[in-house]
């Protein structure tokens, strides 16, 4: 019997069909539109017309923009508290979980149904109804006999809504929290009873070193969805990032920007601004992870 | 007497028990005020209402004029559907590639399309927006679907990438002595073996399109065209107290796919989240 050549060894046409779509979007809708939109950056485009090159203009303007900032501002503030908030949450009921309870899977169903509807329009609705003037936290507070504030219409109060709602959906990062502590060997639990450690000294010095990695990769992973929020903030301030910009979220003014003012130049630069600052943050938590990340392995990155 | 540790493990589950049941609670607060008469939502914080009545369902189901929430419905599982079939074709195709193919320029290949796992949407945005509104295809479905059918979500090729390495290399030698080619070990052997992880890509690819809200904004135009998520915010335009109910019946009803979705493949998704790190 012949037998043929082995298919693995070398296949460039047949590699290469099977990325054909992959190769035709990542081009077509990256590759491509990335440099365009670092071109329009320095233009002035409103879509119809064809794009006026004006230099540094957009990204001087940007500095002086009062809405500028105050996106900036709020969308800092927001992943500042947020994302810590959500991941310690989500970390102090996985470690209750673990405990080996039983019922574990339906508390683990019922921490994660928040996240799974958490970024719809249908919860983000809610949530402008729950916190409203007449709303179900109102009348639960009224209860007590407190008259509580609009929440969502007033500027110092707007933010933290949002905040409780990204918090209120840690049950994902509870998951992968759990999945990560079933991984640590119980073998040095037993180790640290015999050596004496209590519970407090057996968290601090096995559980959470030997959980670094999955704490690194959820706060990367927080960290960029926190700086992408916008269809709860759309909702809840009704499309403005209202009251007083106390929602605008950078890419809600994004949005505003490019598509209700048509000032495309200047959303591209934003843009990019954008996707420097992540680009940046991601490497420092990945450079900071040398120092705080535990690998099992030896070291090393991932 | 009881020892102290069942009494602690006790306090846990009790603790356990009452923050879940605080987070749940919005939620079904919203299914039971969505059968309330209007007057009581406002004043009514409990779940057991003294009256009952669908008429939200019906007064929010014929949210506008120009079209019902049926036709939202409609479009919302027909992009959805094309969304799923389009990943499953094509992120396993790349997937594929990268997994089991030696070609030229692999791992440069591969480097760019795990870069882009990480790329904010926004910096392809406007560009993207300008191309489909020279080729004239603002207000319909093919921006939110034609990017899926070019293995833009670079997230599961990964996921599948990750899932294909694990089958063993034997099966694919085997096959080969057999007579089979590239093309039919991919149909025969490495698509039927990666079945778990082809159903996580198509559920998180159901539900984040089912819940996009985003790029329907920007794409989608015309009542006619709407999804479910465009319908909801039509409230927002007619908002005044009369109208929360009719709000919320809709907002149950946008939840139910992906509920569904969710009791059914609870296994695929809780296990995809912990083995990939993928979020709901």
């Amino acid at each position: 019997m012949l037998i043929k050549r082995n298919p693995l060894e070398s296949s460039n046409v047949t590699g290469y069909l099977f990325l054909l779509p992959w190769f035709i979007g990542f081009f077509g809708l990256i590759v491509g539109p990335m440099f365009i939109s670092l071109y329009l950056s320095f233009t002035q485009y409103d879509l119809l017309t064809p794009p006026k090159w004006i230099g540094w203009q957009n990204y001087i303007d940007l500095f002086g923009d009062r809405r500028y900032i105050a996106s900036v501002t709020v969308t800092l503030r927001f992943m500042i508290i947020a994302v810590p908030t959500q991941l310690l949450a989500a970390l102090g009921v996985a470690l209750l979980l673990n405990k080996g309870l039983r019922g574990l899977g339906i508390y683990r169903t019922a921490y994660y149904i928040p996240s799974l509807l958490g970024g719809s329009v249908a919860i983000a609705l809610l949530w402008r109804n729950l916190f409203g003037m007449n709303g179900l936290i109102n009348q639960v507070l009224a209860i007590f006999g407190i008259q509580g504030p609009g929440w969502v219409s007033h500027p110092s109060y707007a933010l933290y809504t949002l905040i409780i709602l990204a918090t209120w959906q840690f049950g994902a990062s509870m998951v992968i929290f759990l999945a990560g502590l079933k991984q640590v060997p119980t073998e040095l639990y037993e180790a640290a009873e015999v050596d004496g450690a209590n519970k407090t000294r057996q968290l601090m010095s096995i559980t959470l070193p030997l959980l670094t990695p999955v704490i690194f990769f959820n706060l990367v992973i927080e960290v960029i969805k926190s700086v992408q929020v916008f269809a709860s903030a759309y909702i809840v301030s009704g499309g403005t990032g209202g009251p007083v910009n106390s929602t605008l979220f950078y890419t809600l003014y994004l949005y505003q920007r490019a598509f209700n003012y048509f000032d495309m130049g200047y959303a591209s630069a934003m843009a990019w601004i954008l996707f420097i600052f992540l680009a940046t943050l991601t490497a420092i938590i990945f450079w900071s992870s040398k120092h705080w990340v535990y690998y099992e392995d030896g070291g090393g990155r991932k | 007497m009881i020892s102290s540790r069942k009494i602690s493990k006790l306090l846990t589950h009790l603790f356990i028990i009452v923050v879940g049941l605080l987070m749940i609670y919005p939620v079904l607060w919203l299914i039971s005020s969505s059968m309330k008469p209007e007057y009581l939502i406002f004043t009514d914080p409990g779940l057991w209402s003294r009256e009952w009545t669908l008429e939200n369902y019906w007064k929010g189901w014929h949210v506008t004029r120009e079209a019902t929430f049926g036709t939202f419905f409609k479009n919302s599982f027909l992009i959805s559907t094309i969304a799923v079939i389009a990943n499953l074709v094509t992120c396993s195709m790349a997937a594929y590639a990268f997994s089991r193919i030696n070609f030229a320029w692999k791992k440069f290949w591969f480097a760019c399309m795990l870069t882009t796992i990480m790329l904010p949407s926004h910096v392809t945005l406007i560009p993207q927006y300008s191309i489909f509104h020279q080729i004239g295809w603002i207000n319909t479905i093919w921006p939110l679907t034609v990017p899926k059918m070019l293995a833009t979500d670079a997230f599961f090729i990964f996921l599948l990438v990750q899932f294909m390495r694990g089958i063993p290399r034997e099966l694919d030698e085997s096959a080969t002595i057999d007579g089979c080619g590239l093309v039919k070990i991919y149909f025969k052997i490495i698509l039927p073996l990666s079945m778990p992880a082809l159903i996580t890509t198509a559920i998180f690819t159901f539900m984040w399109t089912w819940d996009d809200f985003f790029s329907q904004l920007l794409y989608l135009t015309t009542a006619n065209n709407f999804t479910v998520p465009l319908g909801l915010r039509l409230f927002l335009d007619a908002e005044g107290q009369s109208t929360w109910g009719a709000v919320f019946a809709m907002s149950v009803l946008s939840i139910l796919p992906v509920l569904t979705v969710f009791f059914v493949f609870q296994k695929y998704i809780v296990d995809g989240i912990a083995t990939s790190g993928i979020k709901g």
